[in-house]
C-alpha cells in the first residue's frame, strides 16, 4: 500500500523543469567532451594528427573543462535538485527562482569560459596552474560557474531548511539530508578556489597586479580539488545507498549509518588538498604527512558503504530464498538497467578506491605522481563509478521528469552501453595504469622522446588506450540516444522515482546529525587544524612572485 | 544507532589496515628518510641562472657531505639543461632542480624520482643510482605548447 | 519428534535469511584486493632508487 502511493510521488513538474535544464547542458557537455576525448587518445597512438592547426592541449583543455567541470556540476545540481523536490514535496517558488538564476548564472559562465579556450586563450587545462596565465574572461567565466554553483545549492538549502521548520523534531528525508551535505561541502570547498580566482588570478590577469604567489594558488586549488572529487562521488552514493534498494526490491540496510558516512564525508574530504602536493616543493613533509593521515580517514565512510552495500544486496537475495554463500548474488535483477549500469559503477570502485589508496601513500605517490596511472585512476572513479551511475539515474529520472516511460528496447540499450562502457575502461583504464607505473607521463601529447628506449615500451599502451577510446566514444553515442529518447521521443507514461525504506523504520536516525553548528564546526576546526601553520609558512617564505606565461599555442 | 556486529569486524579490520599502510608509510619517512621531496628553499626565478648551484648545471663531485655527487638542472619551456649527463652506477648523488618559468615536472622515468618544478622554490631528492642503463626525464606537468617534447637523459654506467 | 525437527529447520533458515556471511566474505575479498595492490606498488616503491 505504502509502495504504491510512493511509486506515484512525483516530482513537481516546474521542479522537473529545471532538472531537465541542468541534463540538456550536462549532456551537451557529454557530447562534446566525449568527443575530445576520442581525440586525444587517437593523437596518442602516434597514428593520425589533429587537423586545422587545433592544438592537443585545446582540446586536452576543452575534455577537462566540459567533464570535471560542467558535466559533472550540472548533472549533480539537477539531479539533487529534483532528489530533494521529490523528497519534501517541492521547492517553493523562492528556491525554484534560485535554482533558475544559478543555472544561468553557470550558464553564461560556462560560455565565457568556453569562447576563451575555443580562442586559443585559456590552453590552462582544467586545472589552470598559474604561472600560465589565460584571458581574464576565463578566470571570470569560473568565478561565475562557481557563484552560480552557490545560488543553484541554495535552493536545496532552502527547501530543506524549509522541511525542518515544518517538521521540527523529525530527521530529514534521508535523499534530501544528503543532497545537502554534498551541496554544503561544495560550497566549503569552492571558497578555495574562488579565492585564489578571485583574490590572485583574475587580478593578475588583469594587469592590475604584476605577480602571482604560485605555491598559494596551488594550495587553494587543491584544498578544493580533493573535495571537488568527493562532491562528484557523493550523488553517486546518494544512488546507491538510498535508491538502488528500492529498484532491486529491497531496503536501506541502515538509515543511521548512511547518514553517519555522508558526515563522514563532509568532515574529512577537505583536509586533505596536500596529498595533491606530495612532491612539492616548499610543505613541511611533516603537514603533508598529517593531511595523509586525515586523507585515510575518508576511506573508512568507503568502508562502511560497502559493507552497507552488499549488505542490502545479501538480505535482499536471501528473502528471495537464495541460500549459500553467494547465493544471493545470482538473484540480483540484472535485466534491469536502473540497477545494472550503476552496479558496474559500484563494482569499478573496487580498483579505483584501492588505486586511490597508493595515490594517497605519502612517499608512494613518488612511483604515480603525475604519470597516466593517475588519469587511469580517475577514469575509473569519475569516468566510470560516477558517470555510470549518473547514467544508470538518468535511465528513470528523465523519463520521470519527461511524463515519459523507459522502454524495454531503451532498458536494453542502456544494458549494451553499460557493457561497452566496461569493456572500453579496460583498455583504456587498464593500459594508462601499467603505462603509469613504467613512468609514461600524462597530460601529454604523442612523443617518442628523442627516440627513448623506455618511451617506446608506452607507446602499445597508448594504441590500447585509443582502441579503449574508441570503444568509449561508441558508448557516448549509445548513452545519447537514449538520453535523447527519453526526454523527446519515448512513449508517454509514468516512470517511478525510486526511494527507499529503511529496514528497521522504527529505528529513528539520531538527531545529531541534523545538528549543523556542530558538523561545520568540527569541519572548520578540522581545516583550520590541517591548514593553517603550513599556510601561514608558506605566505612568509615565499620567494619573488611569477609574472605570466603564456606558453601554449595560440591561433 | 546500531551497528551489526559483521560490520564491526570489516572496519575493525578495514581500520587496522589503513593504520599499518600508514606505520609502515611513516616509519619509511620519517625514520629511514624517505620524505617525499619537499625542500623549503627558494630562489628568484629570474635570476636562477646567474645563482649557485644553477650557473652551472650539471654534475658535480662534492666531498665531505652525506652524498657523492651533485646533480643539478634548470628547466625551463620546454628542456632541461643539462639535455644528457651519465652518471656512474651506485653513486650517492643529490638531484637539484628548478624551473625559470612555468611549472614543470621532474621524473625520472622507471624511479622514485619524481618532483614538482615551481618558480621561486628549489626542489631535491637524494638516492643512490644502483641500476644501469639509460634512464629518461620526462615532464610531466603541462608547461605548454611543447610539453611533450621537453625531456633529458641520464646514462647510469659501471 | 517430529515437532523439534520441524523447529530446527525453521530456526536455521530464519539465521539464513538475515545471515550477512556472503556480505562478509565479498568485503574481506575486496580488502585483500587493497592490500595486494598496494603491497605491489610498495614493493616497486622500495625496488627503485
Amino acid at each position: 500500500m505504502i509502495t504504491s502511493t510512493a511509486a506515484k510521488v512525483k516530482v513537481d513538474p516546474r521542479d522537473a523543469k529545471l532538472s531537465m535544464a541542468h541534463f540538456f547542458v550536462a549532456f551537451s557537455a557529454l557530447a562534446l567532451g566525449g568527443l575530445m576525448g576520442l581525440l586525444q587518445t587517437l593523437v596518442r597512438s602516434g597514428k593520425w594528427e589533429l587537423p586545422w592547426g587545433i592544438d592537443y592541449y585545446q582540446i586536452l583543455t576543452v575534455h577537462g573543462v566540459l567533464m570535471g567541470l560542467v558535466l559533472t556540476t550540472f548533472f549533480i545540481m539537477g539531479f539533487q535538485y529534483a532528489a530533494v523536490s521529490r523528497t519534501t514535496g517541492g521547492h517553493s517558488s523562492a528556491a525554484r527562482r534560485a535554482g533558475w538564476i544559478g543555472f544561468w548564472v553557470m550558464l553564461v559562465g560556462t560560455l565565457m569560459a568556453a569562447t576563451m579556450v575555443l580562442l586559443k586563450e585559456a590552453s590552462v587545462l582544467y586545472t589552470f596552474y598559474a604561472p600560465l596565465k589565460a584571458h581574464w574572461i576565463f578566470y571570470l567565466g569560473l568565478t561565475f560557474v562557481i557563484v552560480g554553483s552557490w545560488i543553484d545549492g541554495a535552493a536545496q538549502i532552502m527547501t530543506y531548511a524549509r522541511w525542518r521548520k515544518n517538521n521540527p523534531g523529525q530527521p530529514s528525508p534521508l535523499l534530501s539530508f544528503m543532497a545537502v551535505i554534498n551541496t554544503v561541502m561544495w560550497i566549503v570547498a569552492t571558497l578555495g578556489v574562488a579565492a585564489t580566482v578571485l583574490f590572485q588570478l583574475l587580478p593578475w590577469s588583469l594587469g592590475l597586479v604584476d605577480t602571482v604567489d604560485v605555491l598559494v594558488s596551488r594550495t587553494l586549488f587543491w584544498y578544493f580539488g580533493h573535495p571537488l572529487v568527493y562532491f562528484w562521488l557523493l550523488p553517486a552514493y546518494m544512488c546507491w545507498y538510498a535508491i538502488i534498494p528500492k529498484i532491486i526490491g529491497g531496503k536501506i540496510f541502515s538509515d543511521s549509518l548512511a547518514r553517519l558516512s555522508f558526515i563522514l564525508f563532509l568532515l574529512f574530504s577537505i583536509p586533505v588538498g596536500f596529498h595533491h602536493q606530495l612532491t612539492e616543493p616548499g610543505i613541511d613533509p611533516a603537514w603533508k604527512f598529517f593531511q595523509v593521515i586525515l586523507t585515510f580517514m575518508v576511506v573508512i565512510p568507503s568502508l562502511m558503504t560497502a559493507f552497507s552495500l552488499f549488505a542490502t544486496f545479501e538480505r535482499y537475495g536471501r528473502s528471495k530464498g537464495a541460500t549459500g554463500l553467494f547465493g544471493w548474488f545470482r538473484v540480483l535483477p540484472w535485466g534491469d538497467a536502473r540497477f545494472i549500469v550503476p552496479f558496474i559503477g559500484m563494482a569499478a570502485f573496487i580498483p579505483a578506491g584501492a588505486g586511490g589508496i597508493i595515490n594517497a601513500s605519502n612517499q608512494m605517490d613518488q612511483v604515480v605522481h603525475n604519470t597516466i596511472w593517475i588519469t587511469g585512476h580517475f577514469h575509473l572513479t569519475a569516468a566510470t563509478s560516477v558517470v555510470l551511475t549518473f547514467f544508470g539515474i538518468s535511465y528513470w529520472l528523465v523519463p520521470h521528469l519527461t511524463g515519459r516511460r523507459l522502454t524495454k528496447a531503451m532498458n536494453k540499450l542502456a544494458i549494451i552501453q553499460a557493457w561497452v562502457w566496461f569493456i572500453g575502461m579496460v583498455f583504456m583504464s587498464g593500459s594508462m595504469h601499467i603505462q603509469g607505473l613504467l613512468g609514461g607521463p600524462r597530460r601529454s601529447a604523442f612523443s617518442t622522446y628523442g627516440g627513448s628506449e623506455q618511451a617506446a615500451e608506452w607507446i602499445p599502451y597508448q594504441i590500447a588506450q585509443a582502441v579503449g577510446g574508441t570503444i568509449l566514444f561508441l558508448g557516448i553515442i549509445l548513452v545519447l540516444i537514449i538520453f535523447v529518447n527519453l526526454a523527446f521521443f519515448a512513449p508517454k507514461g509514468e516512470e517511478e522515482f525510486p526511494v527507499a525504506e529503511a529496514e528497521n523504520p522504527e529505528e529513528k536516525a539520531p538527531m545529531v546529525f541534523e545538528n549543523w553548528k556542530l558538523w561545520l564546526g568540527i569541519t572548520a576546526a578540522l581545516i583550520l587544524f590541517a591548514y593553517t601553520i603550513p599556510f601561514i609558512d608558506i605566505i612568509q617564505n615565499a620567494p619573488p612572485g611569477s609574472k605570466g606565461f603564456q606558453t601554449w599555442s595560440k591561433w | 544507532m546500531h551497528m551489526h556486529k559483521l560490520e564491526k569486524i570489516w572496519l575493525i579490520f578495514g581500520i587496522s589496515c589503513l593504520v599499518i599502510f600508514l606505520t609502515v608509510v611513516g616509519v619509511s619517512a620519517f625514520y629511514l628518510g624517505n620524505k617525499p621531496p619537499s625542500c623549503l628553499t627558494t630562489v628568484n626565478p629570474e635570476t636562477v641562472g646567474q645563482e649557485k648551484p644553477f650557473n652551472e648545471p650539471g654534475l658535480h663531485k662534492v666531498d665531505g657531505k652525506a652524498w657523492d655527487y651533485e646533480l643539478v638542472y634548470v628547466a625551463s619551456a620546454f628542456s632541461y639543461t643539462p639535455a644528457q649527463v651519465e652518471v656512474p652506477l651506485g653513486a650517492k648523488v643529490k638531484v637539484i632542480a628548478t624551473t625559470k618559468d612555468v611549472i614543470h615536472g621532474f621524473e625520472v622515468a622507471g624511479t622514485n624520482i619524481n618532483m614538482m618544478l615551481e618558480p621561486g622554490y628549489i626542489s631535491e631528492y637524494t638516492t643512490t643510482f644502483d641500476k644501469a642503463g639509460e634512464f629518461l626525464i620526462v615532464c610531466n606537468e603541462y608547461c605548454g605548447a611543447g610539453h611533450h617534447l621537453m625531456f633529458s637523459k641520464i646514462e647510469v654506467v659501471k | 519428534m517430529a515437532k523439534t525437527v520441524l523447529k530446527t529447520n525453521q530456526k536455521t533458515e530464519m539465521e539464513d535469511r538475515s545471515s550477512l556471511k556472503g556480505t562478509l566474505a565479498s568485503v574481506f575479498f575486496l580488502g585483500i584486493f587493497i592490500i595486494v595492490t598496494w603491497v605491489s606498488v610498495y614493493y616497486l616503491f622500495v625496488d627503485r632508487f
